[in-house]
C-alpha cells in the first residue's frame, strides 16, 4: 500500500505532547502510528518521546502505549507480542520507538536478542544523534565532529556506529533506513514492515533542532539534506540483499549542510574533510556490497 | 480519533488515582499554545491543498479540512515547519500577540 | 495427585506448571537453571501451554515478563544472585506498575568473591523493591507457594509481584518426596487471571507513565497499601489451599515452641528445621528456647513477630546476610518492629551461611547458650572474634 499526504489517515495517535517545537523524533512517531493505525501497541523506553508523551495525567498516545525499561525496549515488545498472541489478539502490531542511545547503546543487547528470536515486532530507531532528553550527550550514533555536552571542546572523535548493517548482519527479515525529510519513503517502509513476518527494524534520521543548533523550522530541510549529500543513505535490507532507495543527489551539499548546524560550528576544514572521507568510504563499501541498480548514486 | 483535551480530573485523595500506572489513553489536560512566539497564518487563496504542511507537522496540528487545512492553535507550537514546507507560499508566520 | 521424589527446583516447576502461566521468560543461572530447564521441557512437550522465551539477559527476562503482564497474561520468570541484581532495575518497575509477575529466586551468594552457593544477600538486598518476598523451607512448600503465589499476587486488592525465595542447593538441588497436585485441584485454587489496566483493544491505555512530584506519592502510597493488604489475602489463600489440599500453612511466620520461650531465635529459609532441632536440644539443657521462622519478609510480619516474642527475655536473628557496616537486614527489620511495639529485650544478630558455608546444629545450640548468657551484638558464625 502506498501512502501520501492525501491518503494518510486523519487519526492522530501522538498528540498534545511536550516535545520541543520542530522535533524530528515526534514526527517519526506521529507518522509511523498514522500508517500502522489504532491496532498498534507503542513501546517507548526512557528518552525524549516517553518523557514528552506520558506525564500523568497528560497522556498523549491515543492508542495502547507503554514506557519500557531503558535497556528493555525490544524485550518488552517481545513480551507484549507473546502476551497478546496468548490472549488470541492476532490483529495487533507491536511497534517500538527508541532513540539512538536507547537503540545503539543501552538497548542493543535486547534488540539483538529479539532479532535472534525472530520476534514479530517493528523496532523503529529515531536517531537524533545524541542523548537529547538529558541535554545532548554523545551516543554511539553521534557523528564525527559533532559537539555535545560530553564532547564539548573538539567534538566527537568517532564515526557513527552503523546500526543498519549491524542489524542486517543478524539476517533480519526486513530493515531500512529512512529520514523525516522524506516521509513518503518512510511511510512506504513502515507499511512494508507491517506486512513482513518476524523482526523489522527501521532507522529514521530525525533532527533535533535543540541539540543540533538549528531553527525549529529547519528540521525537515536538515533531514532531507543529510540524505541528499550522502551522509544518510536511504536503503532497505530484505531477503539478504541491500538495496538503495534513493541516489545521493548532490555530494557538494555536504559543506553547507554541516556549516549551518551549531553543533559543527567549531569544526576545522580538516574536520570537515574527514567527514567527507568517511562519507565517501561508506559509499565505496555500498557500491561494492549493495545492489545499487535501483538507485545509482550520482557523483 | 485523536487525544482529547478534557477538564482535569480532581486528584486529591488516593481513591482518585488509578491502582497502577495505567490510565485512559489520549487524555490531555493542558494545551501547548503558550509555547508559541509566532503562529502560522494560512492564505486560503494561495493554498493548493498539497497537504505538505499537514504531513510534516511534528505535532499533527494542521487538520485536513476539505482541500485545505485549519490549525489547532491549542496545540500548535509555532515551529514554522508548515511555512517552510508550503510549496505555494500560502503560510506565513505572524508574531504572537502577548 | 502423585507423590514424587524430586528436587526443590523440580517441585517449584511443577507448581508453576499447575498455575498455567502463558509466558515464561528466563535466562539460566546456577542454581536456578533446572527450574527453567523443566519449564522449557514442559512448554515443548505440551504439558504446559506456555511460550518459553529465550531472553538474552535477566534484565530482558523481567522486561519481557512486564510486557506480557501488561498485555494481560500470567507470567513467570526465575533467577538468582548476580542475575537478580542485573535485573534489579526492573523489580521496582514491575512493583510500581502493579504487574503480578511471579518469580523464583534461587538464593545465592553475591560476588565478589564469586561463589555459586546459597546465601540470602541477593534477595534481601532487594527487599525494598516492592515485591512480596517469601522464603520457603522445603520442596513441598516451594511447590505449594508457586501455586498460592499467583492467587495472592493477582488478587485485585494486592496486584503486586511475588518473589519466591529458595535457598540455593540446600533446597533447589535437594531431593525430597513431594506431593504433586493434579491440575483440576490447582484450578480450584487459582482463578483465571483478570488483569486490571492492561493493554486493552476496547479501551486503550497509556501504561507505565511518569508522575511528577504532585502525583507521584499517591502511586507509591497505593503500592504500599496493596502490599499491606496482601497480609489478609495470604491468610485467606492458605485457608483455601488447606480446604483443597489438606496442607496447612501459618501465614507470614511459623512459630515453634515460642509460647513459653525465654529465648526466641528468628530465622528464615531452609535452616529453620535445624534451628528447631537445636531449640529442642537447648530445652533439654534447661534453656526455654523457641524458633520463629519468617515466611514472608514483605509484607513484613511485624505484628506476628511482636506477638511471638513479647514474653521472651531475649531474641536473636540468624540470617545468611549482612549489610556491611550495619547489621543483617532481617535483624534491622525485626528490631524496628520490636522497638515500634515498645519491646526492649536483649537482641543479637548471627550472620551465618555466607557463600554456602554450613551452619551446624552445634552452631545454633551455641546461639541459644549465648542468649541465655546475656550476650548481644552482631556475630559471624565461624569467626571467634566479634567484629570491631
Amino acid at each position: 500500500m502506498s501512502f501520501s499526504a492525501s491518503s494518510l489517515s486523519e487519526d492522530e495517535f501522538f498528540y498534545g505532547h511536550k516535545a520541543c517545537a520542530g522535533c524530528g523524533g515526534s514526527l517519526a512517531v506521529r507518522i509511523a502510528l498514522k500508517v500502522l493505525g489504532e491496532k498498534t501497541v507503542a513501546v517507548l523506553p526512557a528518552g525524549c518521546m516517553s518523557a514528552v508523551g506520558f506525564n500523568f495525567p497528560q497522556l498523549c498516545f491515543a492508542n495502547n502505549a507503554i514506557i519500557s525499561t531503558f535497556a528493555g525496549t525490544a524485550s518488552m515488545m517481545t513480551g507484549i507480542e507473546a502476551g497478546l498472541r496468548a490472549r488470541g489478539i492476532a490483529d495487533y502490531k507491536v511497534v517500538g520507538f527508541a532513540g539512538d542511545g536507547g537503540t545503539a547503546d543501552i538497548g542493543i543487547q535486547a534488540l539483538s536478542g529479539a532479532i535472534d528470536r525472530g520476534d514479530d515486532i517493528i523496532y523503529i530507531c529515531y536517531d537524533n544523534e545524541a542523548y537529547m532528553n538529558t541535554g545532548t550527550q554523545k551516543s554511539s550514533l553521534t557523528p564525527f565532529g559533532a559537539r555535545t555536552t560530553t564532547t564539548p571542546v573538539k567534538g566527537n572523535r568517532r564515526d557513527k556506529k552503523d546500526m543498519f548493517e549491524i542489524v542486517a548482519a543478524h539476517g533480519i527479515p526486513y530493515a531500512a533506513t529512512a529520514s523525516v525529510g522524506y516521509l513518503n519513503d518512510y511511510m512506504r517502509k513502515v507499511a512494508k514492515a507491517a506486512e513482513v513476518k518476524g523482526t523489522k527494524y527501521i532507522h529514521v534520521i530525525a533532527p533535533c533542532p535543540t541539540g543540533w543548533g538549528a531553527g525549529s523550522d529547519e528540521t525537515i530541510e536538515l533531514a532531507k539534506e543529510a540524505v541528499d549529500c550522502g551522509l544518510w543513505p536511504l536503503a532497505e535490507y530484505e531477503n539478504g540483499e541491500f538495496s538503495l532507495s534513493m541516489r545521493m543527489k548532490d555530494p557538494s551539499l555536504l559543506d553547507s549542510h554541516i556549516r549551518r548546524q551549531g553543533r559543527f560550528k567549531h569544526l576545522t576544514s580538516e574536520g570537515l574533510e574527514h567527514i567527507r572521507e568517511l562519507r565517501d568510504r561508506r559509499w565505496d563499501r555500498i557500491d561494492k556490497k549493495w545492489n545499487v541498480d535501483q538507485g545509482r548514486r550520482t557523483r | 480519533m485523536r487525544p482529547r483535551l478534557v477538564e482535569p480530573p480532581r486528584f486529591a485523595s488516593p481513591d482518585d488515582y488509578p491502582e497502577g500506572t495505567s490510565f485512559e489513553a489520549g487524555h490531555l489536560v493542558t494545551v501547548n499554545s503558550g509555547w508559541r512566539r509566532v503562529r502560522p497564518k494560512i492564505d486560503g487563496g494561495k493554498c493548493t491543498g498539497c497537504l505538505q504542511c499537514y504531513l510534516y507537522c511534528p505535532d499533527g496540528t494542521m487538520i485536513k479540512s476539505g482541500k485545505s487545512v485549519t490549525v489547532d492553535y491549542d496545540f500548535c507550537k509555532g515551529c514554522g515547519i508548515c511555512a517552510r514546507m508550503c510549496r505555494a507560499g500560502a503560510i506565513s508566520m505572524a508574531e504572537e500577540r502577548a | 495427585m502423585t507423590r514424587e521424589f524430586i528436587s526443590g527446583n523440580d517441585a517449584l516447576a511443577h507448581g508453576v506448571r499447575l498455575a498455567s502461566p502463558k509466558v515464561i521468560s528466563a535466562y539460566p543461572i546456577t542454581p536456578q537453571t533446572t527450574v527453567v530447564e523443566r519449564l522449557s521441557e514442559m512448554a515443548e512437550d505440551g504439558s504446559l501451554d506456555a511460550e518459553f522465551i529465550h531472553v538474552e539477559s535477566e534484565h530482558s527476562a523481567l522486561s519481557c515478563a512486564i510486557g506480557a503482564s501488561a498485555a494481560g497474561v500470567r507470567t513467570f520468570t526465575a533467577t538468582s544472585s548476580q542475575g537478580l541484581l542485573y535485573m534489579a532495575e526492573c523489580l521496582p518497575y514491575a512493583a510500581g506498575g502493579r504487574f503480578p509477575i511471579v518469580m523464583m529466586n534461587a538464593n545465592r551468594s553475591i560476588a565478589l568473591p564469586w561463589n555459586i552457593y546459597g546465601d540470602q544477600r541477593d534477595s534481601l538486598m532487594l527487599l525494598d523493591s516492592g515485591w512480596i518476598q517469601a522464603y520457603v523451607q522445603d520442596a513441598q512448600e516451594g511447590l505449594d507457594l508457586a501455586l498460592m503465589s499467583y492467587r495472592i499476587a493477582e488478587h485485585p486488592e494486592v496486584s503486586t509481584p511475588f518473589m519466591i525465595n529458595m535457598d540455593g542447593f540446600h533446597l533447589t538441588h535437594t531431593y525430597e518426596v513431594v506431593d504433586v497436585p493434579d491440575k483440576e485441584s490447582a484450578d480450584r485454587l487459582i482463578p483465571p487471571f483478570r488483569p486490571v489496566g492492561c493493554i486493552d483493544p476496547g479501551s486503550p491505555q497509556n501504561i507505565g507513565f511518569s508522575a511528577g512530584p504532585e502525583h507521584n506519592v499517591f502511586f507509591k502510597y497505593k503500592a504500599h497499601c496493596g502490599m499491606l493488604r496482601a497480609r489478609d489475602v495470604i491468610k485467606e489463600t492458605e485457608q483455601a489451599f488447606s480446604r483443597i489440599f489438606g496442607r496447612e500453612y501459618s501465614g507470614l511466620t511459623e512459630g515453634y515452641r515460642c509460647e513459653d520461650a525465654d529465648h526466641v531465635l528468628i530465622t528464615l529459609g531452609s535452616i529453620s528445621g535445624l534451628c528447631r532441632g537445636a531449640a529442642d536440644a537447648a530445652r533439654a539443657e534447661g534453656i526455654r528456647a523457641g524458633v520463629l521462622r519468617i515466611r514472608y519478609m514483605r509484607p513484613f510480619p511485624a505484628e506476628e513477630t511482636v506477638a511471638a516474642v513479647s514474653g521472651a527475655k531475649s531474641i536473636a536473628v540468624l540470617e545468611k546476610d549482612i549489610s556491611f557496616g550495619g547489621t543483617g537486614t532481617v535483624f534491622a527489620n525485626v528490631g524496628s518492629a520490636l522497638f515500634s511495639a515498645g519491646l526492649n529485650m536483649r537482641a543479637s544478630n548471627y550472620i551465618g551461611g555466607l557463600g554456602g558455608r554450613d551452619i551446624s546444629i552445634g552452631d545454633v545450640r551455641k546461639i541459644f547458650s549465648d542468649m541465655a548468657a546475656g550476650k548481644t551484638g552482631v556475630r559471624f558464625i565461624g569467626i571467634e572474634e566479634g567484629p570491631e
